[in-house]
């Protein structure tokens, strides 16, 4: 039994390193990072993943030792110690010292993303100006851009369902809201997630900084079809969001006017 | 010393006196004696079987969740099949919801809790600090028979129009308040917030009943720190309901009201769900869906110490025995455990990093919850330097609680991911904090309570437990238990969500459905692994090889009982000389030196 012991314990931290080491290749691993802040969030990921990896295998190593060495027949009685005060007190600084180093490194990434105070200013889309707002609701996305004044009220709103169009390179803001349950906003892609809460109005900001489509994924339970509530965000060239944006601009007015047209 | 007599009970004193124990022995019908029984060991067994029976229900709500992620929408086995007849043996999205609702439910309401602190926090604390009973044997018994109600009203929910609860075992609002939100919000909800409140006063009663009798009723010369570590664990554990039990009680009320009699707690102004608006939904509204986060999770954050640290003393006592070695920093091992809980008090907000909850608060909760790694590494260090220079016995129970330190050691470091704010934001709900918790509260606590069964068995009934059987048991269990879990890890990081019913709806995680399926494979095998328990277990009760009272040479109190102990447990005056774990004594020839034998030579701590 020693030696199967021995075998079984020392299996978990050598599969344990073993599947994380082989997982990227397999795609098992991070989707692509393409906002500005991913890559931040992912090295904080890498500094952690190091710093347990090496306690994991050091202790899981130590474990599996102590099995196959002190479980050898021995009709010796064990060393009769009640433990070691200094010994003690190392093992309680140092992890002291590395977990508020963990902490404190933490802190600028999450006051950048996250803190109101320090969404970019610069842009053409501030916490005062947002590019619109996402609304949740069971089992549906809807993005609303501001007419050309900036109101969200009214005929001139554009409304799409399920997809969030958005420029290249510079950083967007909207407002998150939710119109009946819980949802939360998620792009893998970017790193980012956040609530939307029925009764609040909450402020998210991101740069995407690569083209594409990117999934938008529902992570808070919402419900039965919270599964299938999957959207798309559009990142366009700052240029062809403009365009994009004056054709919606365009077919809604079109619309409007048909619409006026029929009326009459 | 025949008639019952009023005992001294001399509090954190070092001077040794006598227990006078009480042999009077009433003959009480088989009703009062195995049913509606006040004896300690009997209500503690109750607990056992009533969390180990809820645990193959929790079970197979967990093997159908995998079916679902593996091959989604497909017929299920009849086995797991007929718990859907109605849309033949497929599980429907709504169904699915219900399934990790109770999953969640029952394995931390009906099977951690009760079998940590109802079945071994009964069983073991009059036994380990020398007391003759718990201090309200009335209310203990009432305690049990308060988890009917509580069974009735989890399980009612899947019969009633809608089914069970669908909002999640953390049962947001306002998914959870307003009944058009789900089917399962009709009257489903309703009922499990009745079982949870049953449950809670349950606990309650039990947390009322081990702080006083640890602190009133441990024999002569069992001073505070001359307690086993797992009566510290349970001790730490009951003091933790104490205080934050009240809180989820209230907050369920709340909810309760806020279903029944449409008030606004949890409900904010102007909500329109299913296109139903919240004047015909009646609520008074102007509420906030967080201030139910807040509540739940400062009751449900430190809930989870109480699924653990009991775990961590079960673990420190059996290693002890079984490597004939005294704990390695007792008292540092106390300490931590009282840290543990302490800070447990001030991190509920880590559960919210990401729920619209002021970020400045969340920089505070983040610096809490990475420090409360700290106590949790000191236990990690000490069990290893317990192990240091030790004489390991390859028993059973010793196989467990070593397979629990090895697997609190991955729980515990990937929580590290999860309370750093910005890291949380991606992989907050993602698969990596469910491969988290369940090696915290499955590889972790299941494991100890296994450990437990095994090692305390023979206290309980009077026989061992096979341990062929138990080895086998023991080898796969870790083994697949690593295969479901470990790769959780990897699926997290890649992104997918929990609590989606299909995630292969999405094209990111299309590309995870071979790994959900090996991880869903070894799931069914390793429930299907649990008959060498069952068969080992149900054997054993009843043709297991009798014991004495000491058959793993322990020296802490409960072995100084007959096994099983009768009614009033010691058939012996009781005085404590020595810390529980003084294995290896050079004082005495053999390598164990029982708590209450008394020595010429000098005391020992």
């Amino acid at each position: 039994m020693r030696l199967i012991a021995t075998l079984l314990f020392l299996l978990v931290p050598i599969l344990g390193v073993w599947t994380f080491w082989i997982a990227p290749e397999h795609g098992w691993w991070f989707p692509k990072s393409v906002s500005s802040y991913g890559a931040d969030i992912d090295r904080l990921f890498y500094i952690i993943l190091w710093m347990v990896g090496i306690t994991f295998v050091a202790t899981e190593v130590i474990l599996a030792w102590c099995i196959f060495r002190y479980g050898r027949k021995d009709p010796s009685k064990a060393a009769f110690t009640h433990g070691n005060h200094t010994l003690e007190m190392v093992w309680t600084a140092v992890p002291a010292v590395l977990l508020l180093f963990i902490a404190f490194s933490q802190m600028k990434v999450w006051a950048d993303v996250k803190f109101g105070d320090s969404f970019p200013k610069d842009g053409r889309f501030t916490i005062d100006e947002p590019i619109g707002e996402v609304w949740a609701s069971q089992f549906d996305w809807r993005v609303r851009y501001p007419d050309e004044d900036g109101n969200l009220e009214g005929a001139d709103v554009i409304e799409k369902a399920f997809e969030f169009t958005v420029p290249l390179g510079e950083p967007v803001v909207f407002n998150l809201r939710s119109r009946d349950v819980l949802h939360s906003f998620f792009v893998p892609n970017f790193r980012l997630k956040q609530d939307a809460v029925p009764g609040m109005v909450i402020p998210v900001w991101f740069q995407a900084d690569e083209p594409g489509e990117y999934d938008l994924i529902c992570a808070e339970l919402c419900g039965w079809g919270h599964y299938k509530m999957a959207g798309r965000v559009r990142v366009l060239p700052a240029d062809e969001y403009d365009a994009w944006l004056a054709a919606e601009r365009e077919a809604l007015y079109a619309n409007g006017t048909e619409e006026l047209e029929e009326d009459e | 010393m025949s008639s019952p007599t009023t005992r001294e009970l001399p509090l954190g004193i070092d001077d040794p006196g006598t227990v006078h124990v009480t042999h009077e022995h009433h003959e009480l019908g088989f009703i009062r004696k195995y049913i509606f029984s006040t004896d300690h060991k009997v209500i503690g067994i109750q607990f056992m079987f009533t969390g180990l029976l809820f645990l193959v229900l929790g079970g197979l709500m967990a093997m159908a969740i995998r079916w679902q992620l593996a091959w989604p929408w497909t017929e299920m086995p009849a086995v797991l099949g007929f718990l859907f007849p109605e849309t033949g043996r497929v599980v429907s999205p709504e169904a699915y919801t219900m399934l990790f609702t109770m999953h969640g439910t029952i394995m931390i309401f009906f099977v951690i809790i009760p079998l940590l602190t109802g079945a071994y926090g009964n069983f073991l604390i009059p036994l380990q600090t020398g007391a003759p009973d718990m201090a309200f044997p009335k209310l203990n018994m009432l305690g049990y028979w308060f988890m009917v109600p509580a069974a009735f009203c989890a399980i009612a929910g899947f019969f009633t129009e809608g089914g069970a609860a669908a909002a999640g075992w953390t049962a947001y609002p306002p998914l959870s308040t307003i009944e058009s939100a789900a089917p399962g919000s009709l009257s489903g909800q309703t009922w499990w917030l009745l079982a949870l409140t049953f449950v809670g006063v349950s606990s309650m009663m039990g947390a009322v009943n081990y702080v006083t009798t640890i602190v009133k009723m441990r024999a002569p010369g069992m001073t505070l720190m001359r307690m086993p570590l797992s009566i510290w664990g349970l001790f730490i554990a009951a003091l933790l309901q104490l205080f934050a039990l009240p809180v989820l009680t209230a907050a369920s009320i709340m909810q309760l009201l806020d279903r029944t009699l449409h008030t606004g707690f949890f409900t904010p102004t102007n909500l329109i769900v299913n296109n139903v608006g919240a004047e015909t939904v009646g609520a008074a509204a102007g509420g906030q869906p967080l201030l139910w986060q807040h509540l739940f999770w400062f009751y449900s954050h430190p809930a989870v110490y109480i699924m653990v640290v009991p775990a961590m003393g079960f673990a420190s006592d059996i290693i002890a025995t079984h490597a004939r070695k005294p704990i390695f920093g007792y008292k540092p091992m106390v300490y931590s455990m009282a840290g543990i809980a302490g800070l447990g008090f001030i991190v509920w907000g880590h559960h919210m990093f990401t729920s619209g909850m002021n970020p400045m608060v969340g920089m505070t909760f983040m610096v809490s919850t990475i420090m409360i790694a700290l106590p949790s590494a000191v236990k990690v260090f000490n069990w290893l330097g317990t192990l240091w220079d030790s004489r390991i016995r390859f028993t059973t129970p010793m196989l467990f609680a070593l397979g629990f330190v090895s697997m609190f050691i991955i729980g515990g470091l990937s929580g590290i991911w999860m309370a750093s704010t910005p890291v949380d934001i991606y992989i907050h709900d993602t698969y990596i904090v469910v491969s988290h918790f369940h090696y915290v509260v499955f590889a972790g606590s299941v494991f100890a309570i296994f450990a437990a069964i095994y090692h305390w068995f023979p206290k309980m009934f009077g026989r061992v437990m096979n341990e062929t059987l138990g080895k086998f048991h023991f080898v796969g269990t870790f083994i697949f238990t690593n295969c479901v879990f470990y790769m959780m890890h990897q699926i997290g990081i890649a992104g997918l969500m929990r609590r989606t019913a299909d995630p292969y709806s999405y094209e990111t995680y299309q590309h995870l459905q071979p790994l959900n399926e090996v991880i869903s494979i070894s799931a069914f095998l390793l429930f299907a692994w649990q008959a060498f328990f069952v068969v080992n277990f149900f054997h054993s009760l009843f043709f297991g090889k009798r014991v004495g009272r000491n058959p793993w040479n322990a020296s802490s109190l409960e072995w100084d009982a007959p096994s099983p102990p009768g009614h009033g447990n010691f058939d012996k005056e009781l005085t404590v000389y020595r810390g529980p774990y003084e294995y290896g004594s050079p004082e005495v020839e053999e390598d164990f030196l029982p708590q209450t034998r008394k020595l010429e030579t000098k005391q020992t701590v």
